[in-house]
């Protein structure tokens, strides 16, 4: 198997592991890398090695920030990143993207459903600040609903209680 | 004798309550003075009336002795140490034999099947007065229908022996759950209160979230993501046909319940990083915005008449539990103990709130008077939530789950004194119950 056949799978895997969720917003549209074909140079479009595709943007750039409990603040690291978002969608302007916000599981459902959408919000009110137009940014909360991580202490809890950053649209979009 | 001929078909029947005398013998139970003994009863198989019957008298008496004992009040004196049997539903009752066995309440009963329909007779005795308490009761239905028969059964004997309506005659609407803990599956389903009889509502395509029944118990209001959003939808049980409710772009919308009046719902929406509380006509479509703060205000639920509504707000700081008008308007603190406050309940009695407290890293469910007095803790584990209450308001269900990876939600069932914490058996694990009305 050639290098670019195996880069072309890695980044159909990521691309898929992005669209697991069958509610997500925009899932279809995500799979936008996917839709590229040839070489552009050593770099297979779409992959984490093309600065334009959703593998680089989630693995280079980041995709998420991480809050304290109980708090929708953005740290200073989370602004870093939301920086380095801001500008890559600025520079991939045919995407848009929506925000979803998640709790850890300490929490009514209920409450961690608002507790989501204000983690969101301030993700998207930071990108919008930052330049990128708030038309291409919409945001969801699935509160407790969709952990990343299932152990029951603090390790899991703060990768739980996140912003994610999905992109829809692309290159095809 | 007089009976009482009832027609208790599985859809739809006029029921009307057993006139419940207050009993000044000894068997009473007070069920506010908490129970520390359980009152020994005994249910023996009930009468076959014909070869069809089978195993349906006995069938049916396990039921209302698990019902009874179910309740924490009663215990059951075992069949083996009975004397005398009861093998002729009219003979006279041999009370000497029954006190023997030190079994305060005797109930007998009496079952005729006939194809797919079956009749049911009971009667029940106060052993120690020698004498029957109350009239008997008969009612038919379908055999596929006989736990109601039973639970029916039950609830009789509860509501004379404590002087309060039953509960056993109800359905429960929860949330099913299947899959490991990051990929959660999740449905609507409804069953009987002791989880017989699941039906499901919903498929599991989309997550879907803290159903609420009506006051009648014909419809369901939920939230689910169906759109792709967080989103409130009504289900017809009967039907299973269902709508969204409400879909403005931007928004979510979460926390449905019924105002009494089944017409009105109030939720909460959230636009941009704000939640606020609203309500929706159902016919209309119409809403109206009851609180505008910037915090987070949630989990609304109705007085028993609809003229209030007690909610969850941040606007301190930390989630409490707050009083307002069903109107809008200024709402009042209740809630001022140590810890965070969530998921108010109104009791069905109206005298009571059931609530989720969040306490130095433990969950609790408790309950407190309606001005925050009287706060008591019902139960404590990594993690409960969500009460509601049963229909007679002395019994609350809630969802406890456990902890790490293998964590699965389980329903549970405490006495609004805090005895008889008992596990609520689902097919699947379970959480999010709201408990429904008592069956006619």
């Amino acid at each position: 198997m050639k290098l670019s056949t195996k880069l072309v799978m890695l980044a159909g895997v990521l691309a898929l592991a992005a669209c697991t969720n069958p509610d997500r917003f925009g899932a279809d549209g995500a799979n936008g890398g996917m839709g590229g074909t040839g070489m552009n140079g050593g770099m297979v479009p779409g992959s984490a090695s093309d600065p334009t595709s959703v593998a680089y943007f989630q693995q280079s750039v980041g995709d998420r920030v991480l809050f304290l409990v109980d708090q929708s603040t953005l740290t200073a690291e989370g602004r870093a990143t939301l920086d380095g978002q801001a500008a890559w969608l600025s520079q991939n302007g045919d995407y848009t993207a929506i925000i979803e916000g998640h709790a850890d599981e300490q929490g009514t459902r209920e409450y961690n459903l608002a507790l989501g959408a204000r983690r969101a919000d301030a993700a998207r009110a930071y990108l919008v600040s930052q330049g990128v137009p708030s038309g291409r940014l919409k945001t969801i909360s699935y509160g407790k609903e969709r952990p990343i991580e299932v152990c029951s202490n603090e390790a899991c809890y703060a990768k739980n209680r996140r912003a994610v950053t999905v992109l829809a649209g692309g290159l095809t979009g | 004798m007089i009976w009482r001929i009832l027609v208790c078909m599985m859809a739809v029947l006029a029921w009307t309550a057993p006139t419940v005398q207050a009993q000044q013998g000894p068997l009473r139970i007070e069920i506010t003075e908490g129970v520390i003994e359980p009152l020994p009863f005994a249910v023996p198989a009930f009468v076959a009336e014909n070869a069809a019957s089978g195993q349906m008298g006995q069938q049916l008496a396990q039921l209302v002795a698990a019902d009874l004992i179910g309740t924490g009040l009663f215990r059951e004196v075992p069949a083996s140490a009975f004397i005398s049997g009861v093998s002729d539903f009219n003979a006279a009752i041999q009370y000497a034999d029954w006190k023997a066995v030190n079994a305060q309440a005797l109930i007998t009963g009496a079952v005729a099947v006939t194809g797919d329909q079956m009749t049911v007779k009971f009667r029940l005795y106060d052993v120690f007065s020698g004498a029957e308490l109350g009239s008997g009761l008969q009612f038919a239905g379908t055999t596929a229908g006989w736990r109601r028969m039973g639970h029916k059964v039950a609830d009789a004997v509860y509501s004379r022996i404590t002087g309060e309506s039953g509960y056993f005659d109800s359905r429960v609407v929860f949330v099913s759950e299947t899959g490991a803990k990051a990929d959660r599956q999740k449905r609507l389903a409804v069953m009987d209160y002791d989880g017989a009889n699941v039906q499901y509502l919903t498929g599991s395509e989309s997550i879907v979230l803290a159903p609420r029944f009506s006051k009648s118990g014909d419809r369901v209001l939920y939230t689910s993501y169906e759109t792709g959003f967080p989103r409130i939808f009504v289900l017809d049980v009967g039907s299973v046909q269902r709508r969204v409710l409400e879909s403005q772009d931007g928004t979510m919308s979460f926390a449905p319940r019924f105002h009494p009046n089944g017409q009105t719902v109030v939720y909460s929406l959230s636009q941009g990083a704000n939640t606020d509380i609203y309500t929706l006509d159902i016919n209309t479509g119409q809403t109206t915005r009851l609180t505008s703060a910037p915090s987070i205000e949630t989990a609304p639920s109705y007085s028993p008449d609809g003229s209030q509504i007690v909610f969850e707000s941040d606007r301190s700081g930390a989630p409490q539990l707050y009083v307002m008008s069903a109107s809008g308007g200024e709402p009042t603190r209740i809630s001022f103990g140590e810890g965070r406050y969530g998921t108010p309940v109104w009791s069905p009695r109206g005298d009571l709130v059931a609530f989720t407290k969040q306490s130095k890293g433990r969950f609790h469910i408790g309950v407190m008077r309606l001005d925050g007095s009287e706060e008591r803790l019902l139960t404590a584990s990594f993690l409960d939530e969500g009460p509601t209450w049963a229909p007679n308001g002395r019994v609350i269900m809630f969802t406890r789950e456990s902890q790490g990876e293998s964590g699965r939600a389980t329903l549970y069932s405490v006495d609004i004194t805090g005895r008889n914490l008992r596990p609520v058996q689902t097919p699947e694990g379970a959480s999010d119950p709201s408990w429904g009305p008592l069956q006619n």
